[in-house]
Order: C-alpha cells, then sequence, then structure tokens
C-alpha cells in the first residue's frame, strides 16, 4: 500500500491540495482531509467509465479510440462554425491545445463562465476588482460577508480552511471561540451551582466566576450571510439578512449609500429592514479588513453583471473607510484556470470567435448558448461539462440535432447524446497538469494511479484532434 | 540546427567587444556566432548599407503572469482596436498595451529584440509566469520574483539572520525558477495588507519590526553572499509621488557601502521616481538631481521608465501606489493581495501631452538618459505597459538620437511644463554606439547574461539587422527613418534562425526561460526543512506543492552559480 500526500482535490473552487490517498493495487482505497464531495470523486473514479464509441444507424457503437478520435476530426473539419465548448473541469494544458483547435477550426470557443460567473467577468471589465488570495483571508480578514453564496453546501472546507472558521496570523479562529464560549459557559454554570451550595451552608460572599470573563464576549470575527433564504451558512452568521428574490441590485445600492453616510428614507429595502442594514454598514465600516465572497445567487438573479457591478463598486467605496475585497465563489476546480489561458492566449476569457483569423469577443454574440439559441452552429465538441444536463432547452435541442463530440471519463447526458465519445483520463486522479484555484493561485495537479486501459489525458486526445484536423485540411 | 549563416559586409556596433560601426562579416554556426565558416550550405545574407547589432535585451518589460493576465482581462477594449490575424509562421492574439503573449513574442522580434526580463512574479503564482512565458514564442526570457515583503524574509532580516535569509531566497529563486530579487516599494506591501503604505525608507512596517532601508541593505547582502548574476532590483518606495526623488536618491545611497567597487543595485522606471515639488500643482522634475547623484556613484544602474503618449495600462506589484493611481484617475481598478508575499494593482491610464504633469514625466525619461553621462549606467524602458508599449522602443531611440525629434513632441507641451525640466536646453544626441548599449549591451552586462548582448565568439547568435546605412543617415535629421528601421527588422536572428525578413515574422525558434541555481551547503539546507515545517501556518498550499520542477519550463536554461552559504 502507497500513501501519497499533498494531493489536489480536483473537484470545486477551493483546490484544496492537503489531501492524502491510499492506494493499493493501483487503485484508491481510503482519501484523507478531503471534504464529501472530494472523497467520493477519489473513492468512485474507477466507476462507469466511457468506452470510445461512434453513433453508426442511431445506435453508440463502440470502436477503436483511433476510430473515434478520426471521426471527431472530420467532423469538425468539415463544419463551417463550430462550437468548442467546456473546459472548466480539465488542465490548463488541455485547455491550451484547445484553443490553437478553435483557432484552426475558425471556431467558437467557450468555458462554463459562459453561464456562470461570466457576469461576474463582465462586471470586471467595466469597475475593476479588489481582489486577494486565500491566505489574506486567513489570516487578516475580520469580517466575512458571503452574498448568494452557501459555502457550507457548496465549498464544504472553504470556511475552515480560508475563511470565517480558519486561524491566521492575526485572527484566531472562529470556532476556538466558539468553543471557549461554550465551555466558559458550563464552567460558570458549574461555578455558580457550587457556590449556591455553598452559600446555602455558610454565608460567603456573593460567587465569583458566575459572569463569563468579558474577552471571550468580544467578537473577533464576523460572518454575515445575505441570501433568499435561511441557509446552512447562515445558521452559523453573526447577521443574517434575508433579502427578496431578485431584488439583491436594490439591497447592494443601498448599502453603497449608507457606506458614504448618506441616509435612505425607507424602513426597509428588498425585504431587510434598514435599522438592521445600520448595524451592518457599521460593521463593516468599523472592520479591520473585510471581505464579500458571492456566487451565483448574484451572478444568475435578476440584474446579473448589474449586480457584480454594484458589490464591486460597494467594495471600491468601502476602501475609502477600512480595507476590503471582493471574490467569486467559482465552482469548478479549473474554471478560473480556462478564463486565465483563454485571456493570455486571445486576451479575451471566454466566448471567443476565430472565425475571422483572430480572436473577437463580444457576449451576446460569441457566446455559446445564444448561438446555438440562433441556429448558427454546425457541430460542437463538448469537454469536460455537461451541457446537455445544464443548457437551457432550447440550446439542447439544436446542439444535438448537429454532428455532437464529447470528450468526457464517465457517462452524462451529454455523452448519451453525442454522436462521438472519447474517454478521457481524470484531471487529478490519472492525469497531471496545472489547475487555478478561484483565487487565480495556480496549483499543479498530481497523477496518483494510472488510468483505466484506453482512457487518455484531455491534453493528448485535443492535440491528436487537432493533428488529425490539420492533416484532412491541409492534405 | 546545424546551418550555417554568414552576415556579410555589415556595419557593426557591438559596444562589449569594442566594435563602434566597423564593417564586418558575422559568421554563425549551430547557433553561436563562429569565427568563420565555410563548406557549402551556408545562408548569406547581404548586409551592406545597413547596420548590425546584437539582438536587443530588455531589462524590464511585464509581459506575463497574474498582474498582467489580470490586465489582459480587465481591458477589452484595448484589444479590439488592435489584433493580429494568424498566419503560416504565427499564431493569432490581440495588442495594444496588454497583448496576448503569442502577440507579444512576435512583436518584440519584429524590432530586432531577442531578451525580455518579466520583472514581476508573485512567487506563490510563479506557474502562472511560467505558463505565459512558455507561450511567448522566439524571445529569451526570464523572471524575477518579488522577495522585499515575503513574511520570511522580513523575520530572517529583522533579526539580522542574513544566511538564514539567504538559503530561504536561493531556495525561493530555485523553486520558482526565478532570475534576480526583485523589491518593490519594500515594506508597503505588506502594510497595504491592512490598507496603509510606507512613507520613507525609515519607517517601520507593521507587526514585523523592520524598515524598509533594513530590507534593501538585507537582501543586497543575501544578493552578494548568493553571487547572483543581477543586482537587486527595486522599485523604490513612495513611486509616483512629487518630492520623491529624496526617495530614490537614499534608495541608492543607502547599500553605497555594500558594494565594494561593483555594481549594488538597479533602480527600476527611475522617471516615475524622479519627481521633485510638494504636490501636483508644484510637480517638476528631479531627474537632474538624479542623475547628479549617478554620475557621481557607480555602485547604480537604472532603467528610464519612459512615458508615451497614448492610452495604455498601468500594473505593478505597488498596491497602494496603484489605489492612489485609481483614486486620482476614477478609472476601473483591480487589486490583487497576495497571501505572505506580496501586492499588486492595476488601472488603466492615458498620458497626455498637454497635462503639465504627464508631460514632465516624458521629460525626465529622456533626461535621465541623457545627463547619465555614462551610458553603461542607463538603459531604454517604458516599464511596459505602465510608461507605453514596448513597440514604441524605436520612438524613444529616435528621441535619443534627434533633437528635432525631441522638439516635434515638445512643441505638443504647455510651456508651463516646460520650465519644469531641462530638457529644452540640452542638446546631446546618442549616438549608434550609445543605442547598442542602452538596448542591448548594456542591459545585457547588468543581468551578468555572459553570451548575450554582444556579437563575439561564443555568443549566442541573436543578431538584429536594421535597413538604416549610418554613412548616408543623419539620424538627428532623418529621425523618422530611425523610427521606422527599427520598428522592422531588416532581420532578426534568434540563435542562428532567420526568424525575422522585413519586419515580418518568417521562421520559428524555441526561446528558452533563464533561470539560476544557487548551490547551497546542507547546512543551509536544515533553514529551508525548518521552514517547510511552518509552511503551513504561512500559506494555504502545501510546502511539496509549492516548488515548480524543471520540465515544467518548456524550454529550460539553468544558470548554475557557487554562493557564500
Amino acid at each position: 500500500m502507497v500513501t501519497v500526500s499533498s494531493v489536489v482535490c480536483p473537484v470545486c473552487g477551493c483546490l484544496c491540495d492537503d489531501l492524502e490517498v491510499e492506494i493499493e493495487n493501483g487503485r484508491i482505497i481510503a482519501v484523507r482531509n478531503a471534504c464529501s464531495v472530494g472523497e467520493a470523486k477519489f473513492l468512485n473514479y474507477w466507476k462507469h467509465r466511457n468506452k470510445p464509441m461512434v453513433r453508426k444507424n442511431g445506435e453508440l457503437i463502440e470502436v477503436s479510440i483511433d476510430e473515434a478520435i478520426r471521426k471527431a476530426a472530420e467532423i469538425l473539419a468539415e463544419a463551417k462554425y463550430p462550437i468548442l465548448y467546456g473546459w472548466s473541469s480539465t488542465t490548463c494544458e488541455a485547455i491550451k491545445v484547445g484553443l490553437e483547435l478553435a483557432e484552426e477550426l475558425g471556431g467558437v470557443i467557450d468555458n462554463t463562465a459562459t453561464v456562470c460567473h461570466g457576469p461576474s467577468l463582465l462586471a470586471i471589465q467595466d469597475v475593476g476588482y479588489p481582489g486577494f488570495t486565500l491566505g489574506q483571508s486567513r489570516h487578516r480578514f475580520d469580517l466575512v460577508i458571503y452574498w448568494g453564496s452557501n459555502p457550507w453546501s457548496a465549498h464544504f472546507r472553504d470556511l475552515d480552511r480560508y475563511s470565517a472558521f480558519s486561524e491566521g496570523r492575526f485572527q484566531i479562529s472562529a470556532w476556538r471561540r466558539a468553543f471557549a464560549k461554550v465551555y466558559a459557559r458550563i464552567a460558570a454554570k458549574k461555578m455558580n451551582a457550587a457556590s449556591k451550595r455553598t452559600a446555602a451552608k455558610y454565608a460567603v460572599s456573593p460567587p465569583f466566576g458566575s459572569e463569563l470573563v468579558d474577552t471571550l464576549l468580544r467578537e473577533d470575527r464576523k460572518l454575515v450571510v445575505v441570501d433568499v433564504r435561511r441557509t446552512a451558512t447562515a445558521f452559523k452568521a453573526d447577521y443574517f439578512l434575508q433579502v427578496k428574490p431578485n431584488k439583491d441590485f436594490e439591497l447592494l445600492q443601498a448599502f453603497r449609500v449608507l457606506v458614504k453616510d448618506g441616509e435612505l428614507d425607507v424602513d426597509e429595502v428588498a425585504g431587510v429592514p434598514v435599522e438592521l442594514m445600520e448595524e451592518v454598514v457599521d460593521v463593516m465600516i468599523n472592520c479591520r479588513v473585510g471581505v464579500l465572497y458571492f456566487g451565483v445567487g448574484l451572478t444568475m438573479s435578476k440584474g446579473k453583471i448589474r449586480n457584480i457591478e454594484a458589490a464591486i463598486n460597494l467594495t471600491k467605496e468601502l476602501n475609502a473607510r477600512t480595507k476590503f475585497h471582493i471574490l467569486p465563489m467559482r465552482g469548478h476546480y479549473n474554471v478560473t484556470g480556462a478564463n486565465v489561458v483563454f485571456a493570455w492566449t486571445t486576451g479575451f476569457p471566454y466566448a471567443v470567435d476565430f472565425s475571422h483569423g483572430y480572436p473577437y469577443y463580444n457576449p451576446g454574440e460569441t457566446s455559446v448558448v445564444d448561438i446555438l439559441c440562433r441556429g448558427e452552429t454546425d457541430a460542437s465538441l463538448v469537454i469536460a461539462s455537461d451541457p446537455v444536463a445544464n443548457f437551457p432547452k432550447k440550446a439542447v435541442k439544436e446542439m444535438v440535432s448537429n454532428p455532437l463530440i464529447a470528450i468526457d471519463p464517465a457517462p452524462t447526458p451529454t455523452t448519451l447524446m453525442a454522436d462521438v465519445v472519447i474517454p478521457a483520463a481524470y484531471a487529478g486522479i490519472e492525469a497531471p497538469g496545472t489547475a487555478y484555484r478561484m483565487d487565480h493561485v495556480p496549483i499543479s495537479l498530481r497523477k496518483v494511479v494510472e488510468p483505466p486501459p484506453g482512457c487518455i489525458p484531455d491534453e493528448v486526445i485535443v492535440k491528436r484532434i487537432l493533428n488529425e484536423v490539420r492533416r484532412l485540411r491541409r492534405g | 540546427m546545424s546551418k550555417a549563416l554568414l552576415i556579410k559586409n555589415g556595419i557593426v556596433y557591438d559596444p562589449l567587444n569594442g566594435i563602434d560601426g566597423e564593417r564586418m562579416d558575422i559568421a554563425v554556426k549551430n547557433g553561436v556566432i563562429v569565427e568563420d565558416v565555410s563548406g557549402k550550405d551556408i545562408e548569406v545574407i547581404d548586409a551592406s548599407g545597413m547596420i548590425v547589432m546584437p539582438g536587443g535585451v530588455d531589462i524590464h518589460a511585464h509581459i506575463a503572469g497574474s498582474e498582467v493576465d489580470a490586465g489582459r482581462l480587465l481591458r477589452p477594449e484595448d484589444h479590439i482596436k488592435d489584433v493580429e490575424p494568424k498566419t503560416p509562421y504565427t499564431r493569432s492574439g490581440v495588442g495594444y498595451s496588454v497583448p496576448s503573449t503569442w502577440t507579444t513574442g512576435y512583436r518584440y522580434v519584429r524590432m530586432g529584440y531577442t531578451t525580455v526580463m518579466n520583472p514581476s512574479m508573485p512567487p506563490l503564482e510563479a506557474r502562472h509566469t511560467h505558463e505565459e512565458l512558455n507561450d511567448t514564442p522566439i524571445i529569451d526570457k526570464a523572471t524575477y520574483p518579488l522577495l522585499g515583503d515575503s513574511w520570511f524574509v522580513l523575520e530572517f532580516l529583522s533579526r539580522d539572520m542574513i544566511e538564514e535569509c539567504a538559503a530561504f531566497v536561493a531556495w525561493m529563486i530555485k523553486a520558482t525558477k526565478g532570475y534576480a530579487i526583485k523589491l518593490v516599494n519594500p515594506g508597503g506591501l505588506e502594510t497595504w495588507g491592512f490598507g496603509g503604505n510606507v512613507e520613507s525608507i525609515d519607517d517601520q512596517v507593521p507587526y514585523f519590526n523592520i524598515t524598509p532601508r533594513e530590507i534593501i541593505r538585507g537582501l543586497c547582502k543575501v544578493n552578494k553572499l548568493l553571487n547572483l548574476p543581477h543586482t537587486i532590483h527595486v522599485h523604490t518606495n513612495n513611486l509616483g509621488k512629487p518630492g520623491n526623488y529624496l526617495t530614490a536618491i537614499r534608495t541608492m545611497d543607502c547599500v553605497k557601502d555594500l558594494a565594494d567597487g561593483e555594481r549594488a543595485i538597479h533602480v527600476t522606471h527611475c522617471q516615475f521616481s524622479s519627481f521633485k515639488g510638494v504636490d501636483w500643482a508644484t510637480m517638476e522634475s528631479g531627474a537632474d538631481a538624479i542623475a547628479r547623484y549617478v554620475n557621481m556613484h557607480d555602485h547604480v544602474t537604472i532603467d528610464m521608465g519612459q512615458v508615451i503618449f497614448t492610452d495604455t495600462t498601468t500594473m505593478t506589484a505597488d498596491g497602494p501606489f496603484q489605489y492612489g493611481l485609481h483614486l486620482l484617475t476614477g478609472n476601473k481598478w483591480v487589486n490583487h493581495d497576495v497571501e505572505t508575499e506580496t501586492s499588486s494593482g492595476i488601472v488603466p491610464f492615458r498620458y497626455r501631452p498637454k497635462s503639465i504633469v504627464h508631460a514632465v514625466q516624458w521629460c525626465i525619461g529622456l533626461e535621465l538618459a541623457l545627463l547619465i553621462k555614462e551610458p553603461w549606467k542607463v538603459f531604454v524602458s517604458t516599464d511596459h505597459p505602465n510608461g507605453g508599449p514596448f513597440f514604441k522602443y524605436p520612438d524613444v531611440i529616435s528621441w535619443l538620437m534627434s533633437e528635432k525629434a525631441r522638439k516635434t513632441v515638445m512643441k505638443k507641451m504647455r510651456k508651463a511644463a516646460l520650465k519644469r525640466t531641462t530638457l529644452p536646453s540640452i542638446d546631446r544626441e546618442y549616438t549608434f554606439y550609445e543605442v547598442a548599449i542602452a538596448t542591448r549591451a548594456g542591459p545585457a552586462k547588468a543581468l551578468g547574461l555572459e553570451n548575450k548582448g554582444h556579437l563575439g565568439v561564443g555568443a549566442i547568435a541573436d543578431i538584429a539587422i536594421y535597413a538604416i546605412n549610418p554613412e548616408n543617415v543623419n539620424p538627428s535629421r532623418d529621425y523618422k527613418l530611425i523610427r521606422n528601421a527599427f520598428s522592422r527588422a531588416a532581420y532578426t536572428i534568434k540563435s542562428g534562425e532567420i526568424v525575422v525578413k522585413d519586419g515580418k515574422v518568417v521562421g520559428y525558434a524555441q526561446g528558452k526561460t533563464y533561470w539560476v541555481d544557487v548551490e547551497i551547503s546542507d547546512e543551509a539546507m536544515e533553514t529551508i526543512k525548518m521552514l517547510g515545517e511552518v509552511f503551513k501556518q504561512y500559506y494555504t498550499v502545501e510546502f511539496e506543492n509549492y516548488p515548480i520542477p524543471e520540465d515544467y519550463l518548456a524550454a529550460s536554461h539553468r544558470i548554475p552559480r557557487k554562493s557564500g552559504i
């Protein structure tokens, strides 16, 4: 049995890199330090794997990997305006080749930000982005706000690895504070009971230790949650603001007014009492360093890009009073990497069109959901993503009515509807490569076991398709 | 390639070998300059009537890494006005002030530049820098890790543990595949973690019991102990603040006693640190004071940080300065505080000739280059993209060589601006020899790159040929010809491969990433082991995951050094 430590978890934007994995007979049998989702991936990766398949006469038939790659290349080489989509759950090395392929084909390449944090990227392009790496959160931040994001259920280790419950050079953990309070209360109770018993027998001065030591009551780190319902994270918060659905923009703008010492003429905004807002603003202004983490609650509710703009502007304006940061909670473990690689290769983070021979970017025009809904494409390649399960129905219908190539380790609704299925190795388990954490820190994923026979790394698959496309087009 | 090349009859400028406009042949074989070539399979380039120089060496340009990429992402409007279509030899891409990586490499070689140093790498995000450098074609490159605010450095230096600090720095440079020690606003970036800044080199850095002076001196000592090829590379405190010329001089002076007769410090983009005055209304040029200091002291080198009148993007590791720029301009602002190490900030910026401050800044860069007598001390740069895009270097060269060119630009400025600088009274004009020093030989020497920046036997065959004949051209009068010739090299040769002809990319060569591997004793390694045990308390990544393996670099060029520890 072999133990490998410092393994990087390829699931969510936390990109935890302290996992320990036990391997026996070439298979992972135990994982330590991972959350339940990470553990599930490391223990079940070997199940239900794809085989190379091509659809013939309406049925997916198993073929050799060479035939599948050749068929994929034929489809793409013949297409006039293919879309290459996904890229968020694979390595940067694969994404680099994907961009080269899109350029060769003159097609469109897009990643999952297009249905997730695309509005955040657009807002950043408008107003900027006061950001940080997660260690700063651990060491310095004494005010943590989650808006439209529920890390307790989505980024499981975020709270105690990076934020409200973590420990750093200048911040002690809230867990320790919470435990200390609990123990102190128990101890105070016991002392009270004991001194009452003795007071009954003897005349003694009033019991001491019946009050909690005030240092324990001093709040070192505060957690604020703003959400449409009381999420699991909200139960742990010092302040919970329940915002009416689709009213986040109003609430953010109202906060901006209060931060600038303005006054609101109303009693409540978006369902939140102004008195509560004023208390929270007080906490914001008086904090040492604060942060606003936000998620799809803001990016995909009414306002979208305007919500994020308002959130970023609020953060910028708070920097005039104190030190404040903002961070989007990215979902896929390498969607940040996709944005990063796209940007250095083409200048743009997603929705890049190469049909003119140079990179062109205009979300709404060059984003794949819009292209599909307008029926403008004639072939798709999907990798490390599952659009058939996630995209709007109209887009899915269009996608499956054209030739569809799917590259994935395991069956998904997308692979089941595809015309070509190419089995990939799991990045971070069976294939190495680079991934970017949601705060833009790059970490190298490890290969800890061999992939099943016939499954190859995404980078190799895309490279082989590219070579075959070149051979077909240039003769 | 075992191809042989013969460049015949060119007018050669090779200052490191003392060649000043001699007509001679240059022979290349196997990517290296040789005494002579013979045999059948020789490609001949007829360079008659053309200038031959070593390939350009850029000592400081932000071309790769997290801060550059954040700048690219921030500014789609910068890209859509400047696109590069795909060609049989080149990938497509975009410009303008924050070009995509492929475009960056091609635009450098089109100007005859073959080596570029990326000056600002947050060590935690070193992989990002190297991934981008891997995708920056043809040119050789290296990068400087930011160490001036690293918690380990601050803790060691505040306790005067120089040798332990040196061990850590040696490990860092190897782990991040870096080339030199970079300091940006030393002490200020850690203070910015809580929203503050330092205002002089003797300010205390909160919680760390150290001052910028101690950081600069400590790292200067470390640099010497480790025998690194370049000196410490410093972006001074108080950058961009009126009156900061005093900080710059004090910074240069604070390591004077450590020099031992050699260079001890490189102050980068010195223009931004050369302001006199007390506020923006009274701001004026302090270049004469800086130049006077540099003329009298041999332990300093600088690069210009020349301003170009255009819409560009400022990006530096100086988080607090960038925030200040955001407040000044109201432009969109990106900030990125990197745990335990450093920070960065990005703000788009337009320099206008009618602005008095911008005009004075434009003058300062040129004043520095023209008032400093020794050309081996001052190098051409725009601190790309902070002062302006790198493909404007030919403009800078034309301004250095021609008073008339400078006057043409100064005509656009207000008289009130011109009163605040000595530039209108300067008539010095650079010769081709001096240009070759300022853009090639000088930076190569300051960087300790032994096989670059010259055309002697054994040098790497990085050669630029420009279609300009010094015998027929008067650069002072015909500055436009100079600018055009330096914008489109007649030929650029990289490691013996012809990669550019007539300003177009026609070939490919694998550029290498240079990095320094300092040998340290086993005792020194003990310090590193100890750090490994506390690493998790400082960082959110594991110690084992921090260093970059050599094969991460597409083409690695390892430079071994023996150290004093």
